[in-house]
């Protein structure tokens, strides 16, 4: 019997079961479903992303390069023109991310409020979200032109000596960032008004009851109750502010001189120079800057969310 | 551009369905063109500024008027970084039009004319052109373009009605100018116009006084070319202090900040503002804008310190070259079409189409007798021989951000010599990336 | 008392959104129909004579039709990125959300960065110039995608998780193959979440200024929101033109907000607040 139970090492087992072949279920969710778009993905988003650490440290024409080690980077902190991007890409980023998401919750306690037309008056707010930013950039630089813009004109009616908007290098950054606002507000507005309108009935109800006074209700229950909203609303809003491009370039180029520039434009103006290397440079110091502010703050945020 | 065209639905739809089918990108030549039959044809290359195509489409028709078994068929490219990447794509790759149009001076010395183009040297007009255009379109001895459109003076236009009313006269030297400003000013009258929500206007200052440079010193442009003199230093920072100067007089008109081009212009003309620091090309706008009064306004070159060495910085017009894989009856027709446009026909074909900014670059040509007041202003200094080739057509290197840098400067967000040191440091990237010599 | 406080609220919110949110557009109107002359002077008036269809027909015909070029090349982008988007961003959230492994987590933390890390600009023209499809509408096409897929694929998760499973396992055990079991069981079940996909990646691409300027510069391949600048030249601007242009690139999105208008704000918010 022991000799039995002491095969030996090479034998083969004694009892050979019935199994199927050594071939592993088939999953009914089969990963080459992540394919082409990991292939896609892939191809024009993660080779570009670590590429660009490699080309930031180079003089590139596209097709030879150079190796400069830390030139670019260099430029980029030593250069006044290069450095007020990046202070202003994160005033920019700040200011459009606080104004959006204060005047977002206002209109969002507005047209969650018993008014006339709200649903017409959500609608208007929420249509400059749909509108190309170039349009919409184009527009108001001639709006906000200091001595014939419509703007200007309104606030002389009034008495107000309007600033120079645009032109002025105090106000420039700011004018396009409140712009901004007024083209964004619309979806932090919706997004709110999501988050509010999901607050189950009865916290106002209680609230009610209680009479508690309408500033109460808004610390008290909106605003603790509608925190997911306002994470989206911050982060969105952030990750879009300190990318912002588009409404840039087509109000002051980053000017006047360099005063409006931020990292994106400066990115672009490097980038139709020819300084690749130095573009992408840019880029990389673009990357981390939103990654050391996105990341850290969506965990934050998150977690408040998990505490409570 | 409004040349009114008539609705083809059918070619749109079929290259609709053909862009959609192909997948790939339509393109405005898509639509619109349609051919001629019948002898030869010449494609025809132009960036899309007016001022390039309108003299091509005027030079076509009347080449073809004359040579009726020849059409040239102008077709357009964007200008600008992009348009240099088209040229240079299609000249190595073969498959530049047969002829085209394309700036001279280091742009050109760029496209490897030696190895791309085709050599015009031997033809009979070659030798009949200005001496000052010739370098900026040949490589050793051999010259590759034939000048098209007319050239352009940088420096200041003036109100010449304002400058009788208050009797002062064409400044010599830069003291004059500012002497002159000060007393337009206690007139009441803007004497300097800024019009810097067109950022390229603010440049004018620095690059116009390049021939006071040159003045000073003959060999600048190389030696700048070489890397061993900066803008930091004199005599070159004097464009940027010049700047400078002027905005601390208080000299501009109160809203330059915001002011476009053509405002700028309709204010010389009404002379609202005397002084205009801008390209002689502005002569387009006012014949568009205010024919009656374009003779109101006078060009000088920008003024220096040294009124025996006074002169105008001029920009010199594009050459019209021929790719070396044009062959054969397509050589011919090119050559033959090169002649035209460097003839005095060709010049007064070109005239027709658009107002010239300038002295045509062809010996024989004549400027009409009711050319605008700025263009003679201009020819007398050519004539005269005291014009000197912008930089850009001596030194292969400009920096990109000069004309935000002028913005600052003459908006005194910053000092004329820290403008002139930001501006190397752009330089110096520019010519780094180019691999020149001396910039390490 | 405080319905009549309300009224007066309402009153003035009317009033005030109308001067903030309505004057700009009535501008752009406006300006589209004014002469060049008058455009020029910028200002908030009626026009003198109405010259809209003119300028809208002008604009149109512009640079040998480049803007309705520009429209075809835009409308073309718009559907075959978004269609692609679809089908693949779907194929990934269905897959991750229901087959939880070591990928799965992959696939989060790749979704995450696709959200948040800007793209590196220079780089990806390198990619595209070494595929060849550098200035081709299909390399804009793969960019687009690219760019997409992390928010499209957390709207479909999300989505996908409401479904329940024994759905599938009733295929399963009908012997329904993987393929048939995606394309003919689930993919007609998340029309819901699609249609949302569909309206923000829509007009996001439509909309989008950045990508087209940089991977497929050049007049000859113009795309709607790169036109406006035509009517900038160095000497001069065409004010009249340059709004006509801006309404008609308005007009897309105008009639998709006017059919659409309540799917796109729930949607813009379910995506926003799950995401």
């Amino acid at each position: 019997m022991s000799t039995e139970v002491e095969a030996p090492p090479s034998g083969r087992p004694a009892i050979t079961t019935p199994a199927p072949p050594a071939r592993r279920k088939k999953s009914p969710y089969p990963y080459w479903f992540y394919l082409p778009a990991a292939v896609i993905f892939f191809v024009f988003f993660v080779v570009p992303t670590f590429s660009s650490f490699f080309f930031s440290l180079t003089r590139w024409d596209l097709s030879t390069w150079e190796f400069i080690g830390l030139d670019n980077y260099v430029a980029f902190f030593q250069e006044s023109a290069l450095i007020t991007g990046l202070r202003n890409t994160l005033i920019y980023a700040v200011v459009t991310c606080g104004l959006k998401v204060v005047l977002g919750m206002l209109l969002a306690l507005l047209l969650t409020s018993q008014i006339m037309a709200r649903g017409l008056l959500r609608s208007v707010v929420f249509f400059p979200v749909l509108v190309s930013t170039i349009g919409v950039g184009l527009t108001f630089t001639v709006l906000m032109d200091p001595s014939n813009g419509l703007i200007n004109k309104s606030l002389a009616l009034v008495g107000i000596n309007g600033p120079a908007w645009l032109v002025d290098p105090k106000f420039a950054l700011l004018s396009v960032a409140l712009v901004d606002v007024w083209k964004g507000v619309g979806l932090a507005t919706v997004i709110f008004i999501a988050g509010i309108v999901s607050i189950p009935r009865e916290y106002f109800e209680a609230s009610a009851t209680d009479g508690a006074s309408a500033v109460q209700r808004f610390w008290k229950i909106i605003l603790p109750l509608s925190r997911p909203a306002i994470t989206t609303v911050i982060i969105l809003a952030l990750i879009g502010g300190l990318r912002s491009f588009d409404l840039i370039w087509a109000m002051t180029r980053g000017g006047p001189g360099f005063t409006s520039d931020v990292i994106a434009s400066v990115i672009y103006k490097q980038y139709q120079a020819g300084f690749y290397g130095l573009s992408t440079a840019g880029n990389v110091v673009l990357f981390l800057l939103v990654t050391a502010i996105v990341f850290p703050l969506f965990r934050f945020l998150t977690s408040r969310e998990v505490d409570q | 551009m409004r040349f009114a065209k008539s609705w083809r639905p059918i070619p749109l739809l079929a290259a609709t369905v053909a862009c959609i089918l192909a997948l790939g990108a339509c393109s405005a030549g898509d639509l619109g063109s349609s051919d001629e039959g019948g002898g030869t044809t010449l494609s025809f290359l132009v960036d899309n500024a007016e001022g390039s195509v309108k003299p091509a489409e005027g030079l076509a028709a009347a080449f073809h008027a004359k040579n009726p078994d020849i059409t040239v068929e102008v077709q357009t490219r964007p200008g600008g970084a992009e348009g240099d990447n088209v040229v240079k794509t299609r000249l190595s790759t073969g498959e530049m039009t047969d002829v085209f149009l394309y700036n001279s001076g280091s742009l050109f010395q760029a496209l490897n004319p030696q190895q791309n183009l085709t050599p015009l040297t031997g033809e009979s007009w070659a030798n009949q052109l200005e001496d000052i255009f010739k370098p900026t379109v040949s490589v050793g001895n051999e010259l590759y373009g034939a000048p098209i459109t007319s050239s352009t003076g940088g420096g200041i236009l003036y109100n010449r009605k304002v400058y009788e009313e208050l009797g002062l006269q064409v400044p010599t030297t830069w003291a004059d100018f500012m002497a002159n400003n000060a007393k337009i000013k206690a007139a009441g009258i803007d004497p300097v116009i800024g019009t810097y929500a067109d950022t390229w206007t603010s440049q004018l200052f620095v690059l116009a006084d390049f021939h006071n440079i040159a003045a000073a010193d003959p060999g600048w442009a190389q030696k700048y070319t070489a890397g061993r003199v900066k803008y930091a230093q004199e005599p070159a920072v004097k464009g940027f202090q010049r700047l400078e100067e002027v905005h601390k007089a208080g000299f501009q008109n109160k809203d330059y900040r915001s002011m476009k081009f053509e405002k700028g212009v309709s204010e010389l003309a009404a002379g609202k503002g005397a002084h205009y620091p801008i390209l002689s090309g502005v002569v387009g706008n006012l014949a568009a804008s205010d024919p009656e009064r374009i003779n109101d306004i006078g060009f000088f070159g920008q003024p220096g310190d040294d009124a025996a060495k006074n002169g105008a910085t001029i920009w010199m017009p594009a050459g019209l070259y021929i790719p070396k894989s044009t062959e054969g009856a397509q050589l011919e027709a090119a050559k033959k079409f090169a002649a035209f446009v460097a003839s005095t026909e060709g010049c007064e074909a070109q005239t027709k189409a658009f107002p010239p900014s300038g002295p045509y670059m062809v010996t024989a040509c004549e400027l009409p007798a009711d050319a605008p007041q700025v263009v003679k202003d201009l020819v007398a200094y050519v004539d005269a021989g005291k014009v000197t080739t912008a930089l850009e057509f001596q030194s292969p290197i400009k920096g990109p951000a000069l004309e935000q840098i002028t913005v600052e400067v003459g908006s005194g967000l910053r000092s004329a010599a820290d403008g002139a040191a930001l501006y190397d440091k752009d330089v110096k990237k520019q010519a780094q990336q180019l691999g020149l010599p001396g910039w390490e | 008392m405080s319905t009549k406080r309300h009224l007066w609220l309402g009153l003035l919110a009317i009033v005030l959104f109308g001067v903030v949110f309505f004057v700009p557009f009535a501008f752009i109107l406006f300006t589209a129909a004014k002469t060049q002359t008058e455009a020029g002077e910028l200002q908030f008036s009626l026009p003198t004579t109405w010259a809209l269809l003119q300028n809208l027909k002008d604009a149109l015909a512009a640079r040998d039709y480049m803007l309705i070029i520009a429209f075809i090349n835009s409308i073309v982008l718009t559907v075959v990125s978004v269609a692609v988007l679809v089908v693949l961003s779907a194929m990934v959230a269905y897959v991750a959300q229901r087959r939880q492994s070591r990928w799965s987590g992959l696939v989060n933390f790749l979704v995450l960065c696709g959200l948040i890390i800007p793209p590196a600009v220079v780089p990806t023209v390198w990619v595209l110039q070494s595929l060849g499809l550098f200035k081709t509408l299909t390399g804009l096409i793969f960019v687009e995608i690219a760019f997409g897929l992390a928010f499209c694929v957390l709207l479909f998760r999300a989505f996908i998780a409401s479904i329940p499973r024994d759905l599938d396992e009733a295929a399963i055990i009908d012997g329904a193959s993987p393929t048939r079991l995606f394309f003919k069981i689930i993919f007609p079940l998340l029309r819901s979440v699609m249609v949302t996909v569909i309206i923000v990646q829509s007009v996001a691409i439509f909309n989008d200024f950045a990508n087209p300027l940089y991977f497929l510069p050049g007049d000859e391949n113009a795309t709607v929101q790169l036109t406006v600048f035509n009517f900038q030249s160095q000497f001069n601007t065409q004010y009249n033109l340059l709004f006509a242009d801006i309404l008609l690139i308005t007009i897309p999105p105008l009639l998709l907000f006017l059919f659409l208008n309540k799917r796109i704000v729930e949607g813009m918010t379910a995506g926003a607040v799950k995401g």
